[in-house]
């Protein structure tokens, strides 16, 4: 018997050993294979920046980031908001988003385009340097466009709006031209996303990214951090900080670990955080409230039965009341918008329009009465099941209806299926979501439904509609595109093709030592104005 | 014995060419497809076609499934279409990082455990028993989800004892280890209260028998009994659940990164699954098995030489 004692004593002490070792060695590789790389994976220089005086400050911030990086590529078109908005420090194209949502010349010191809306011309700035030295040039820059027009890679563009570029060239005084193929005043708003990266880089450009911006890359773990540096030949404003890590938080709770981070002293700046969090965190930080430039909707698929007539689609308007949603979705702080515009987009929101439907359960039975269904119909509410607050915003829109005879069920889906089933295979009757812009032109959040769009997820198809949209994309007087665009709004709210809902509320919770955060009407973290007290 | 051994093996194999079959065909099932989600939402059909082309998704699916199998008997795990590297490379830190956790939380379960269990017996029905019985009924209780924020909030808010942001191993191997305490205790908790309460009951099943008696009658002091003669067999099913219980810290491990966000296996295979990336997810898919079979393989083998009696046909 005692051998037996000593025999699994022996085999638990084995065991342990083994695993031990076994933790050892993999710890051993994970060290010797990353370390061709050591030389990027350094960590900030926190007090001692080579060649800077010292700071009063460790000066370098760490801020939450909610997702990880898409890409590293600048030009690639599948990258989300998320990625967009830190990559805005490392790269820059000709001209980059200004925060009032129009464009500020960058690596162009100036343009100019044609009257017949077909040429844009673009003067080089003296001076501005990539982050690994060398002198930005015209090859550079024609190399860029060409690539994101596709000419440098199969004809494909890698920017879906390059697709109407016809001619990329350098004329004689070394100007950049682009010719389109038909005539379009907002394509300027298309150029920022052309960042400009030296020629001949887009193998490397990913893995390792070089740019104009006011911060070089130094690291990229991915799911863990992105490691960025003040670049000191920067053309423009230099950056206050010295260095910035992006740390990402992902997963299930991860805006509560990062709130946790926040308060123990991990993190100094987080964006995007629920502005459910705040009570949290506002004794302790400071808070800024911003709205999430996104218009989050009931998506009606006008082409299914019963939602194909107009008056059940109004009567589902009228059956929801939009101020009770947000109380519950973010504590009463997001914005009713009633429009595919968010109120950020000054220039085509048209705030009437969130009044269009008043809460109103007789009207909208009336409606429904109309459209011969007295008693009401069964639905489905299809909602993405990583986004809490679309989630929540069916069950409430679910619970809403009931009131006018209409049962709504709530089915979620995961991310991948989304985006196949609904968005792509437009197989679903209602969905809860939200759809942002990716540059201030009102082309993104309107043009798209068109009956004939390839974006059009929800099959709206007004004959006067096409017809606004159609004129407002080719005519070459801005003010009269202004109306056209404002008329499409107020067509889509008429038919009521989807309920647009509310721009939600989100926090940037920060140190209260940091100062000099900049809001943007884009998907934009502007890092360099950010600076200790 | 080589005979088992062989037999083994053989099914090792043949579970983990079933397991990945399985992998593959789910995904050949489910909606998604990675162009998706490289290309973005509003990708053009050309796009998709030509990325399609050049991922080789246009195969058939059994196709891409033996060319995937040819590549990974040949030691090629391919490269991940999200991360644009190769899986070996993106995964070998993080099965780094997730194997730690399994093996600091496999540490802490013995530690707690097997102290914590005998006292329980040893003072049956007394106060520290009724103690442990109570506290580790509460402990079993709470998902490893919950215990990692409560242990997030204890050390890093009240206490201010670590900073929940992932520690490198490249930063120091203490300072790694010191990180990867913390989470290993979230998973460890709920485990060490089943590993208590199963060495207190093995060990007052044994108490009743007559060897027991004999031992006393021998006039054995209860604390000699105890470690002399019941012990070791208490410990027999105790140790072949701490052998199982590995396969089970992996899975809790996963959760746990979720929360303390390390960078491991289960945030990159969550990440992948839902990317469609099916390199990366096949070759988690593979390890995670390689784990769950060989911890079942071992608990077997720990089982057979512990007791005799049973036969190592």
């Amino acid at each position: 018997m005692a051998q037996f004692a000593k025999k699994a004593l022996l085999l638990l002490v084995v065991f342990a050993l083994l695993l031990t070792s076994l933790c050892a060695c993999a710890g051993g590789t994970a060290e010797s294979t990353s370390e061709p790389t050591a030389a990027q994976s350094g960590e900030l220089p926190k007090t001692d920046p080579p060649t800077q005086e010292p700071a009063e400050h460790g000066n370098s911030v760490t801020v939450g980031i909610a997702q990880d990086l898409d890409s590293l590529d600048p030009h690639d078109s599948g990258v989300s908001a998320g990625t967009s908005e830190v990559l805005f420090n490392i790269f820059e194209g000709l001209v980059k988003a200004s925060p009032d949502g129009g464009v500020t010349p960058a690596v162009a010191s100036d343009y100019e385009v044609s009257p017949d809306g077909l040429t844009y011309t673009f003067t080089l700035r003296e001076g501005v340097t990539f982050h690994n030295g060398a002198q930005v040039t015209i090859e550079d820059v024609l190399y860029s466009l060409k690539r994101c027009a596709g000419s440098e890679n199969e004809g494909t563009p890698m920017i879906p709006a390059f697709s109407i570029v016809g001619d990329i060239s350098a004329d004689e005084e070394g100007h950049a031209v682009i010719t389109l193929s038909e005539p379009n005043l907002e394509f300027i708003y298309s150029v920022v996303e052309a960042a400009v990266i030296p020629a001949d880089s887009g193998d490397t450009i990913a893995t390792s990214p070089v740019g104009t911006g006011p911060f070089k890359f130094v690291s990229y773990t991915p799911q863990d951090s992105l490691v960025v540096e003040k670049y000191d030949s920067y053309w423009g404003a230099p950056a206050y900080l010295d260095g910035v890590t992006f740390r990402v938080f992902t997963g299930e709770s991860n805006t509560s670990a990062m709130v946790i981070a926040l308060q123990s002293g991990a993190l100094d700046l987080v964006i995007h955080m629920p502005s459910t969090f705040k009570s949290q965190v506002e004794d302790d930080f400071t808070v800024l409230e911003d709205t999430m430039k996104l218009v989050q909707a009931l998506y009606i698929n006008n082409a299914v039965k019963p939602f194909d007539d107009v008056r059940v689609r109004q009567a589902m308007y009228y059956a929801i009341d939009v101020p009770e949603l947000i109380q519950f979705v973010c504590d009463g702080a997001g914005v009713a918008t009633g429009t595919s515009m968010y109120p950020a987009q000054k220039r085509y929101f048209m705030p009437e329009l969130a009044e269009a439907y008043p809460h109103d359960v007789e009207k909208a039975r009336e409606l429904l009465a109309e459209a011969g269904y007295p008693d009401g119909f069964e639905m489905t509410i299809t909602a993405p099941n990583n986004y809490e607050q679309h989630i929540q915003a069916a069950e409430v829109i679910a619970e809403q209806l009931k009131a006018v005879g209409i049962t709504a069920r709530v089915e979620t889906i995961e991310w991948g299926a989304w985006v196949s089933d609904v968005y792509q295979g437009r197989d679903f009757e209602t969905s809860v979501c939200a759809i942002s812009a990716s540059d201030m032109s009102a082309r993104e959040m309107l043009v798209r439904y068109a009956s004939d769009n390839g974006k059009n997820f929800i099959n709206f198809s007004d004959a006067e509609y096409d017809d606004v949209v159609g004129r407002a994309q080719t005519t070459l007087d801005e003010s009269e595109q202004m109306e056209l665009y404002k008329r499409a709004e107020e067509i889509l709210s008429e038919q009521a093709a989807s309920l647009w809902l509310e721009d939600l509320c989100e926090l940037v919770v920060m140190d209260p030592k940091l100062d000099g955060f900049n809001f943007y009407c884009t998907y934009v973290l502007d890092m360099s104005t950010i600076h200790y007290k | 014995m080589a005979k088992a051994a062989v037999k083994r093996v053989a099914l090792l194999l043949a579970t983990l060419l079933l397991v990945t079959l399985l992998a593959y065909a789910a995904f050949s099932v489910i909606p998604g497809d990675p162009t998706h989600t490289i290309l973005g939402l509003d990708a053009t059909e050309e796009q998709i076609a030509a990325l399609r082309k050049e991922l080789g998704l246009d195969l058939p699916v059994w196709q891409r499934y033996v060319n995937w199998l040819t590549d990974f008997l040949h030691g090629d795990l391919g490269k991940s279409y999200k991360f644009n590297m190769p899986v070996a490379d993106l995964l070998a830190p993080r099965v780094q990082a997730t194997l730690t956790l399994t093996a600091v939380s496999f540490a802490l379960i013995v530690v707690i455990s097997i102290p914590l269990g005998i006292v329980a017996a040893r003072f049956r029905g007394g106060f520290v028993d009724r103690a442990i019985t109570v506290l580790t009924q509460v402990t079993m209780s709470i998902p490893n989800f919950i215990m990692g924020i409560g242990v997030m909030f204890l050390f890093a808010l009240v206490l201010h004892i670590f900073q929940p942001t992932y520690v490198s191993p490249e930063a120091g191997l203490a300072a790694h280890l010191w990180f990867m305490f913390f989470p290993a205790l979230a998973v460890a908790l709920p485990k060490s209260a089943m590993a208590v309460r199963l060495l207190r009951g093995a060990i007052l099943g044994e108490l009743d028998k007559d060897y027991v008696r004999t031992a006393y009658s021998k006039g054995n002091a209860t604390g000699a009994v105890l470690r002399r003669h019941v012990l070791r067999n208490a410990m027999i099913p105790v140790v072949t659940f701490l052998a199982m219980t590995i396969a089970d810290i992996v899975a809790a491990s996963i959760v746990v990164e979720q929360v303390f966000t390390i960078p491991g296996l289960g945030q990159m295979l969550i990440t992948c699954i839902g990317k469609r990336d099916y390199a990366v997810v096949q070759a988690i898919v593979v390890i995670l098995a390689v784990v769950v079979v060989g911890c079942n393989f071992l608990a077997d083998a720990l089982y057979r030489v512990m007791d005799p009696r049973i036969d190592g046909r």
